[in-house]
């Protein structure tokens, strides 16, 4: 294998796992557009949606039914999880605190996720059946070929919801201007909800196409790939749909490459496993240089 | 409030106080409850109160949230332990005379403080320049990357310098658990951070969290006073490290410090009270003692932990303490007081 | 000839392609009173974040005394000189009427991280003194015996008084105040004459007042400024500017 195709092995690693990034991504960009909250937990509810895998694939395919099938109750779950999240916590905590009661309430939902999934589970990692057996293209494999195609498809469908129904002009309008959004009678509390859930529910495909390619689900998982898809989300620009997906490529690539080949530039001295650290740089570098995001625009606070 | 006239007394009550805690702590050691299991819960507190209470300089006065506070932690214990390493090697070489181990942990101690501080110094700096949640995240990226980069340094592993390997625990650092020597650090490290928040500083950091653009407006740097803070909480930071490095296991790793080390002095600061020193301190201890006295459910701690903050979030924001704080002298000035009006209204309840 | 205080030459911002002020230009000497004027929107607020560092003038200059202040910091500009109050009171709610000015006397003490640790006699005696010059600048609003109110609860009058006494903490030659009458009945605006008129006396400073509130205007300035669309369309004295014909139609949106 020469240098050049194992170039472009990376970018199609890269495209893969950013796309898996870039749907993770949305739901937090989303949640962060509608009520300005970071959060935490997001990466956990792939962690649900993945246990939830865990149990439902081995019943699909006893049922004789495809496996991936499974997603539909993943995608059930996650929903379900997203939407108690708000209305349990962070609706009640928006209603009487600030910013920062707000931000250490996601950062607790995170670890009870996290902690109760452990308490249930146990920390061992669990196997998940094989879900997808595609045929190489191209010298492609083709779980990867579908990520993207998955990755494509939700992001395109995502952006035309977005555009053309109500309840997604509705989530644009409530995320510029909430209280304009009361007058103009949208019920901002239901859209706050609808948001919670699609964004959770993407995160249920997303963990759909991460366990399809690395099998494995534990109760910490989430917790970096929801991390890397934050920075990936800060990267593209918060709060933009179309930021999010780009974030998330871009991620993706530079992990990718970054883990083939910094360790061979760098004579040894840098390790693979300084990749999470390239990615927490990017983070910095991007909220030192341009805060909003490569596809965000500056707005001043007025005094 | 401290005036020229109550300057004298007020430093009296405080120094009598700490010698009274002294003296309890010396009456437990004498009737021999200071057994090493204690004595190890004992320096376990100890750095808990120092990496809370300057966690709380950060998150309750200044009302920033951050989230890599244990990798300045990883700084101060890494390097202290380095430091000392480095002198006994040199002592047993002959090239550094031979001085005393506490003076060799008190060298190692005051580098990995001042270690930590050039690290907060290098975090805050941008990081100060962000908001809120833009700040929590960096915070946290940078307490990773710390965390990585100790990983990944070969003299930091193994043997440690220049026998050391990457990725493996720190080993053979050398023990110091004299708790007498460890309750005065922690006492001075309360005590100026107290200082700190009782003058300009802690007025400012405050007004800053309320108004950052009125502060600015009002004549203060905000840059600078954040900055300041930021750096003199990892100072102290580095401080806790230091105790932890030589708290006697003689081993460090770079799992020691990850974000949920971080997240857990988080949530001891929260609980106790943003704006409360006192609440920071009893939290700490608290949250150190308990976990040892229910072992039974450690594997629920952290999930309890969690349930506990979502609805103190949600009920009582503040935290137990609020922003109460404790003081002594106060309090006996209370009593006091409260003595020399007595006799008068006796007298009035006695003439109806 | 009275000095100037404070001066600007064709001062601009642009945001991209919106030019919110231009081509500003002002004199106010040494204890002056100029009164600036507008319809809503007419960038009356923004010349005063240019003056106070919040905004990056464009194009042009603006100079306290003989110092040039573009691209300063805003802590900077204070500590030159200049000072001000918001059109939203923009107290420390939460931290007493006392702490609200002896914050802005901060940049003025002296004592370091050192002294305040180790409690030295010298950290007590600034500390005392300071208190002492707060109430001093309090008893001048009538707020002394308030000094330990949460700033919060003071009614609405005196918050705006502490937040004029706040700025004064800083030692300013200049004092813009963002319509401080905004939100008053006639008798809390009666008082607030007459504090302008009291700190006029006592300071000897300079103050450009934004305002709506034409009684007060007409009043208590000297002469006035009138902008809209962020350039200046008229100056002068009072009863001209009340008469002037560009000032009549941009206020009734001719």
């Amino acid at each position: 294998m020469n240098g050049l195709t194992l170039f472009f092995q990376q970018i199609i690693n890269g495209l893969r796992v950013g796309s898996v990034y870039a749907l993770i991504a949305l739901g937090y960009t989303m949640v962060y557009g509608i009520i300005r909250l970071i959060n935490f937990a997001h990466g956990d509810f792939i962690m649900v949606g993945a246990y939830t895998l865990f149990f439902t694939v081995p019943l699909m395919i006893a049922a004789g039914m495809p496996a991936w099938l499974a997603v539909v109750a993943a995608v059930l779950v996650c929903a379900l999880t997203g939407v108690l999240v708000e209305k349990l916590a962070y609706s009640p905590v928006r209603a009487r605190g600030n910013n920062m009661s707000a931000l250490i309430t996601a950062i607790a939902m995170s670890l009870f996720l996290e902690n109760l999934a452990q308490t249930l589970f146990g920390a061992s990692p669990k196997q998940v059946k094989t879900i997808f057996d595609l045929p190489m293209v191209f010298g492609i494999s083709g779980n990867t070929l579908l990520t993207i195609t998955i990755g494509i498809v939700v992001m395109v469908g995502l952006s035309l919801f977005v555009k053309y129904t109500r309840s997604g002009q509705a989530m644009r309008a409530v995320s510029e201007d909430k209280n304009a959004s009361l007058l103009m009678g949208i019920n901002v509390n239901r859209t706050i909800t609808l948001t919670f859930a699609i964004g959770s529910g993407l995160a249920a495909i997303a963990s759909l196409m991460y366990v399809a390619q690395y099998n494995q689900v534990t109760n910490m998982m989430g917790s970096m790939l929801g991390l890397k898809a934050f920075v990936a989300a800060v990267l593209g620009g918060i709060g933009i749909i179309p930021g999010a997906m780009l974030g998330g490529i871009v991620i993706g690539i530079i992990e990718s490459l970054s883990k083939a080949y910094i360790a061979p530039l760098t004579g040894g001295l840098i390790t693979s496993a300084f990749s999470d650290a390239i990615v927490f740089s990017i983070l910095i570098v991007v909220l030192l240089v341009k805060p909003v995001g490569i596809l965000g625009k500056n707005t001043g606070e007025k005094v | 409030m401290l005036t020229k006239k109550n300057r004298a007394p007020r430093l009296w009550v405080t120094l009598i106080g700490i010698c009274g805690l002294a003296l309890l702590i010396y009456a437990a050691d004498t009737f021999g409850l200071m057994d090493n299991y204690i004595r190890g819960i004992f320096i376990q507190c100890c750095f808990a109160i120092i990496m809370v209470t300057s966690l709380n300089l950060v998150m309750g006065y200044l009302g920033q949230i951050a989230l890599g506070h244990a990798g300045f932690m990883a700084v101060g214990a890494y390097t202290s332990a380095l430091v000392t390493k480095a002198i006994g090697l040199g002592i047993k070489a002959g090239t550094i005379a031979a001085i005393p181990p506490l003076a060799q942990f008190f060298i190692g101690m005051l580098c990995g403080a001042l270690a930590a501080a050039l690290f907060g110094l290098i975090v805050g700096i941008p990081a100060l320049r962000l908001r809120g949640d833009y700040l929590a995240i960096i915070t946290l990226g940078f307490g990773e990357i710390i965390r990585v980069i100790i990983q990944n340094l070969p003299f930091a592993g193994g043997k440690g310098l220049s026998s050391g390997q990457a990725g493996q625990a720190l080993i053979g650092i050398m023990k110091m658990n004299d708790i007498y020597v460890i309750f005065l650090v922690t006492v001075v490290c309360v005590g100026v951070m107290l200082a700190f928040v009782r003058s300009k500083f802690g007025r400012a950091i405050i007004a800053i969290r309320e108004d950052d653009i009125a502060s600015s407006c009002a004549g203060l740097n905000t840059t600078y006073y954040k900055v300041l803070t930021f750096t003199v909480s990892a100072f102290f930071a580095g401080i806790a490290g230091a105790i932890y490095a030589h708290r006697g296991l003689g081993t460090l790793q770079h799992t020691d410090f990850t974000f949920m080390k971080s997240t857990e002095y988080v949530i001891m600061v929260v609980l106790g009270g943003m704006g409360s020193m006192t609440g920071s301190v009893l939290t700490a201890i608290l949250l150190s003692v308990i976990p040892e006295a229910l072992r039974a459910f450690s594997q629920y701690r952290m999930l309890i932990y969690s349930v506990i903050l979502v609805l103190m979030m949600i009920f009582r924001p503040i935290g137990l303490f609020g922003n109460y704080e404790f003081s002594l002298y106060q309090t006996l000035m209370k009593r006091i007081r409260k003595k020399k009006v007595q006799p008068d209204q006796t007298a009035t309840k006695g003439d109806t | 000839m009275p000095e100037s205080i404070l001066r600007a030459n064709q001062l601009g911002i642009s945001f991209g392609g919106l030019k919110a002020v231009r081509n500003f230009e002002i004199d106010i000497k040494e204890g002056e009173l100029v009164g600036l004027i507008g319809p809503n929107g007419a960038g009356k607020t923004t010349v005063f974040n240019l003056f106070t560092g919040v905004y990056k003038p464009t194009e042009g200059k603006f100079y306290l005394g003989k110092q040039l202040m573009n691209g300063k910091k805003t802590h900077e500009i204070v500590a030159a000189g200049i000072a001000r109050t918001f059109q939203n009171i923009r107290l420390f709610k939460h931290m007493t009427v006392m702490e609200n000015v002896l914050i802005a006397f901060t940049k003025d003490m002296k004592y370091n991280l050192t002294s305040a640790v180790f409690r030295t006699a010298a950290f007590a005696r600034e500390e005392e003194e300071i208190r002492e010059k707060a109430l001093d600048l309090l008893s001048v609003f009538h707020l002394e015996d308030k000094a330990d109110w949460n700033a919060g609860n003071l009614p609405y009058g005196q918050q705006r008084k502490l937040e004029i006494a706040r700025a004064l903490a800083t030692s300013a030659k200049m004092l813009l105040l963002d319509e401080p009458a905004a939100g008053m009945n006639p008798t809390e605006t009666a008082e607030l004459l007459d504090c302008i008129n009291t700190i006029r006396r006592k300071f000897n400073i300079s103050i450009l007042l934004i305002e709506h509130d034409m009684s007060l205007v007409m009043n208590v300035c000297e002469r006035i400024i009138v902008i809209d669309y962020g350039e200046i369309i008229a100056q002068g004295l009072p009863e001209e500017i009340s008469h002037n014909p560009k000032v009549i139609a941009a206020y009734l949106g001719e």
